[in-house]
């Protein structure tokens, strides 16, 4: 099916994420203004109004009521997803880079990016049932790992953090303690900085995407590598099908060479590699710059790539996709 | 190389002295200093390294020997003249002179000491005044002072020289008897060399050796493929052998840039080029010749870089590599360079000029050896503005006579391409249009092997088409012409053989408008791809010149390079590191199957081993070709058990990562349901876990194919 392109964005995009239905479909970009979209036509239903700078990524509760972002003006907020006004707004002394919510909504792990003299940190916060209650306090503040931490998620039962970032090692840490549980190690790891990670549905397994060309799968629990997927370009976006074994990684060359080379040279396209086999079994092209975003429906129907180029690409699958055997 | 225990034996040694191997912590022991225990250090090239830095020391200084001895008074002149006569040369160091006096007569001892900014000016002094004479008795002695330790040495009487024992060596030709009949390549990646077997079978290279910072610029097959050649600061060295690439020889020659060895490989030709002290002058260039298996230098060439530019176009800073072109033929007899004027031929008995004289021809600008025969193809352009046409001619050699000469008018530019056997030779000619604004382009073919050489003259229908690429076919009779402008030129076909009369030339046929401006035949002829390098982004088109079809089309996006194995069966296309991206390299069947794909970072060279020719008879090769069924069978009987075990491998594999995916899975749903009520807490109680909602399931679509409505009458 012809993709939808979804031009609500002026700058880069950043981040995506569906909602639990499967039908609204979140957007952050470098221009302030998170989007809301309905994720069956591509119609878009809102923005987000608030933010003075880049957004770097954004969660969506369970019920779909609340949305938490966070942007590189230092700040991350919590908004009413269906009137747009922002709920309340937690202020940070360096840009907020990741934001996840916990199981139950309560919890939420926001990470802060190495700025002026400050080293990057997780913060854990807890987030309010009543907006009126919220405070701004951090449960919990994690320090330690070198350069950006590019993506912080919640373990099973919360009871772990597992961050990633520019020094291209998987942590996982206590949530009650802070205590560095597992660390991934040189030999098996990444060679170069993570720029995505993404859980799996249940939550049992995750995909992390680096500069070094490749994706690897781990599991959540005892940080075993599990898989690695190995391609032709930097890796800047991860995403695991819920429905078919089937992982997506996007990409391409630094958005710097993107002018100098030919379309086809600089890899936009997103691939698609069998979940077990860890072969290729294809691509689909469009973006004339990197992908910077990707997220599956909760259905497995359909995917969105969000591009460099400033679009957001909605794929609704062929009836020929659920029949790939390789 | 050093001996190396074996694992096996240490842990035997261990046994036997009652060592828990485990319990030692092998980077604790420290070796006392300045003893080895007999234990041979991995790098002792590195020491040697160190010796030659030591030599070049005292090398900028030379011994003049041989000089009048004079009382006192006559010191500061015999100085003068000896300053006069030695700074002529090159800057001499302050204080750099000296001439010792003896204490009790103080008179001069008859020699001095002259010290130069640079190894190269002592050199050259010691070269250009050894033998000068200061007068009727005075006869200068010139050495570097770095020889008189060796002239120490010389022994007074002579002792005949050890007869070392034969110890056998390796057969550096046993690559050729792989039972797989697979071909070597090298590939150089990052600071990595590695040799790989081709197994086009298992569709993945099988790695024979590799090693980190193995050539410090280039590596070379020689072009028998008995040698890999590499590269390095204090010289050049060649390894062999089919798995074991051992050092074989070292051929010093510091700071050497470019490597050529004879087709023969007997003869390794090494060049380098120096930085001159006076920035003025030009490059100093230093051309070895060594004998590949003895190491020894043959000759050497020194001068000025203008010396060695005259005549080449391009290339190093002037000079077109190779300087010393070889003739054709497993003997290496002869080889030649051009001249202001001449062209020089030497041969490799006494490595001299054969007759002591170099061939005059005025203005000559190029020349091209054939490749199977001593004969020098040589191009002269137009003289005194016209009025002495330009020719082309052929000399014999070592006669010098001439077998035959083309004279060619208003001719801009000449290309000559031989036929791999010798058979033709193809001259590309440019010339101007009467109005001599722009060039036209037309062949002369000449037959070498028939009576008398006959020439055609070949012109292309659209005689303003620009030539982009030429190119024989390996063995044959054919030849292939990318002629007419970008973007979408055409190809031409052409044979030297016309129906039953094999005395004329005929074209095959023109395909119009590809995407291509470079050909590549098959070592094996018959085949050539069409590729569209560079501007064209790497498409490639495979096609049989027999049956004049296109076999098979394709692209490798950015491919900056296409080698044919030795043995025409496979085809590699290369992407070096000119791009930053997509670096690696594609193998293809001859008939433009792709059989796999290897990407490397950082991909600087990819080079399949050459093989020399077959030692069969030709009797045995027609044999061979009759009966090519016969033989096959057991080839494509092997052919299929490795696909059949392939496959069978493959499927193993399949099962295998499925299960182990299946006992992940399983383990985590347990590890699910258990967490299963605490989430449930975490959420408030809210029950439903979302993976339940979405499983897979199949649904049945009924498709209605055709609807016909008939009305059937009511009576």
């Amino acid at each position: 099916m012809r993709p939808i392109l979804m031009k609500g964005h002026e700058r880069p995009l950043t981040f995506l994420k569906y909602n639990r239905d499967g039908d609204l479909l979140f957007s952050c970009a470098k221009d302030h203004n998170p989007t809301v979209w309905f994720a069956d036509n591509g119609e878009r239903l809102g923005t987000y109004r608030g933010h003075n700078g880049a957004v770097w990524s954004c969660d969506v509760s369970r019920d779909s009521a609340m949305l938490i972002t966070g942007s590189a003006d230092q700040t991350a907020k919590i908004w009413n997803v269906k009137t747009g006004t922002p709920v309340y707004t937690f202020n940070f002394d360096s840009p907020t880079r990741s934001v996840d919510l916990a199981v139950g909504d309560k919890l939420a792990v926001i990470t802060t990016d190495p700025f002026m003299g400050l080293t990057s940190a997780i913060h854990i916060k807890q987030i309010a049932r009543d907006p009126d209650d919220q405070i701004g306090e951090s449960v919990l503040t994690l320090k330690g790992p070198q350069g950006r931490i590019n993506r912080a998620v919640w373990g099973p039962l919360n009871r772990t953090i597992i961050s990633a970032g520019e020094d291209s090692v998987v942590r996982i840490w206590d949530s009650e303690t802070g205590k560095l549980l597992k660390e991934s190690d040189k030999e098996d790891g990444h060679k170069k900085p993570i720029t995505s990670l993404s859980k799996s549905t249940d939550g049992s397994h995750f995909l992390t995407g680096s500069l070094d060309k490749s994706a690897k799968l781990w599991d959540i629990r005892t940080l075993a590598l599990i898989k690695t997927y190995v391609t032709e370009r930097p890796v800047n976006a991860v995403a695991m099908s819920p429905l078919l074994n089937h992982v997506v990684l996007g990409g391409g060359q630094d958005a710097s060479a993107v002018t100098t080379t030919d379309h086809r040279a600089g890899k936009f396209e997103a691939k698609f590699y069998d979940k077990i086999l860890t072969e290729e079994i294809g691509g689909v092209k469009g973006h004339f710059g990197p992908i910077n975003a990707l997220a599956f429906n909760p259905d497995g129907r359909s995917f969105a790539s969000g591009g460099e180029d400033g679009y957001v690409r909605l794929h609704h699958f062929d009836p020929d996709y659920f029949n790939i055997k390789i | 190389m050093a001996e190396v225990m074996s694992m096996d034996d240490i842990r035997a040694t261990a046994a036997r002295l009652n060592v828990d191997l485990t319990s030692l912590d092998l980077d604790s022991i420290r070796i006392p200093p300045d003893e080895d225990l007999g234990i041979v250090s991995d790098d002792e090239d590195l020491k040697d390294e160190d010796s030659l830095e030591f030599e070049e020391g005292f090398g900028n200084i030379i011994v003049v020997d041989n000089l009048p001895v004079v009382v006192k008074e006559k010191f500061e002149k015999l100085e003068g003249v000896v300053r006069k006569i030695y700074s002529q040369i090159g800057l001499i160091k302050e204080d750099g002179l000296w001439m010792p006096v003896d204490p009790d007569t103080q008179k001069t001892l008859g020699y001095c000491f002259i010290e130069y900014n640079t190894s190269q000016e002592a050199e050259l002094a010691k070269e250009k005044t050894n033998g000068y004479k200061l007068d009727r008795s005075h006869i200068f002695a010139v050495s570097m002072f770095d020889d008189i330790e060796k002239f120490l040495k010389v022994p007074e009487e002579w002792a005949p020289p050890e007869r070392k024992p034969y110890a056998p060596g390796e057969n550096l030709q046993k690559w050729l008897t792989d039972e797989k009949a697979r071909d070597q390549f090298v590939i150089r990646a990052g600071s990595d060399t590695e040799v790989l077997w081709n197994d086009a079978r298992q569709s993945k290279p099988d790695p024979v050796y590799k090693r980190s910072y193995w050539t410090e610029s280039f590596v070379q097959w020689s072009p028998l493929g008995t040698y890999l050649a590499t590269v390095h600061r204090q010289g050049a060295a060649v390894w062999g052998g089919a798995t074991t690439f051992n050092r074989l020889m070292r051929y010093a020659h510091p700071q050497v840039k470019l490597i050529d060895f004879s087709p023969g490989e007997r003869f390794l030709v090494t060049y380098s080029s120096h930085e001159p002290s006076n920035p003025r002058d030009t490059h100093r260039v230093v051309i070895n010749i060594f004998d590949v298996r003895t190491g020894k230098v043959m000759r050497d060439f020194k001068g000025s870089a203008d010396e060695f530019a005259v005549g080449g176009t391009g290339g190093v800073s002037g000079i077109s590599w190779p300087v010393f072109r070889w003739s054709g033929g497993k003997e290496d007899k002869y080889f030649a360079r051009i001249g202001k004027n001449v062209v020089s031929v030497y041969e490799t008995e006494t490595f001299t000029l054969i007759d002591k004289k170099s061939i005059k021809v005025e203005n000559v600008m190029d020349f091209s050896w054939s490749p199977t025969d001593p004969i020098l193809a040589l191009f002269v352009p137009e003289l005194g503005g016209g009025n002495q046409p330009a020719r082309v001619s052929l000399v014999q050699i070592p006669g010098k006579e001439e077998l035959r000469q083309k004279n060619l008018f208003s001719v801009s530019d000449c290309k000559m391409y031989w036929q791999s056997n010798g058979e033709y030779l193809a001259v590309k000619v440019d010339r101007y249009t009467k109005t001599k604004k722009s060039t036209y382009t037309g062949f002369e073919l000449f037959r070498i092997k028939e009576r008398d050489i006959p020439i055609e003259v070949l012109e292309l229908e659209n005689k303003n088409d620009k030539i982009i690429a030429f190119a024989w076919e390996p063995k044959g009779h054919r030849f292939a012409i990318i002629h007419g402008d970008n973007p979408r030129p055409d190809v031409s076909f052409y044979s030297m053989r016309s129906g039953t009369n094999t005395g004329r030339f005929s074209k095959l046929t023109t395909l119009k408008g590809k995407q291509a401006n470079a050909l590549f035949w098959s070592p094996g002829g018959r085949f050539v791809i069409l590729a569209g390098l560079k501007g064209f982004n790497g498409q490639l088109e495979f096609y049989n010149v027999d049956e004049l079809e296109t076999m098979a089309q394709a692209e490798h996006f950015m491919a900056t390079d296409v080698e044919w194995d030795p043995t025409g069966r496979y085809v590699v296309t290369a992407v070096t590191s000119v791009h930053e991206m997509e670096n690696g390299f594609n193998v293809w069947s001859f008939n433009g199957k792709l059989l796999y794909r290897i990407l490397k970072d950082h991909f600087f060279q990819f080079l399949w081993r050459p093989r020399p020719p077959s030692f069969l008879s030709a009797e045995k090769e027609d044999e061979i070709a009759k009966n090519l069924k016969r033989y096959s069978k057991k080839y494509e009987a092997e052919d299929q058990d490795v696909s059949m075990l392939l496959s069978e491998q493959d499927r193993e594999k399949r099962k295998m990562l499925k299960e182990e995916w299946e006992r992940y899975i399983s383990e985590w749903k347990r590890l699910h349901e258990e967490e299963k009520l605490e989430r449930q807490n975490l959420r408030d109680g809210e029950a439903s876990d979302e993976e339940e909602e979405y499983e897979a399931k199949e649904v049945e679509i009924e498709e209605l194919l055709d609807v016909s409505e008939e009305v059937i009458s009511f009576d």
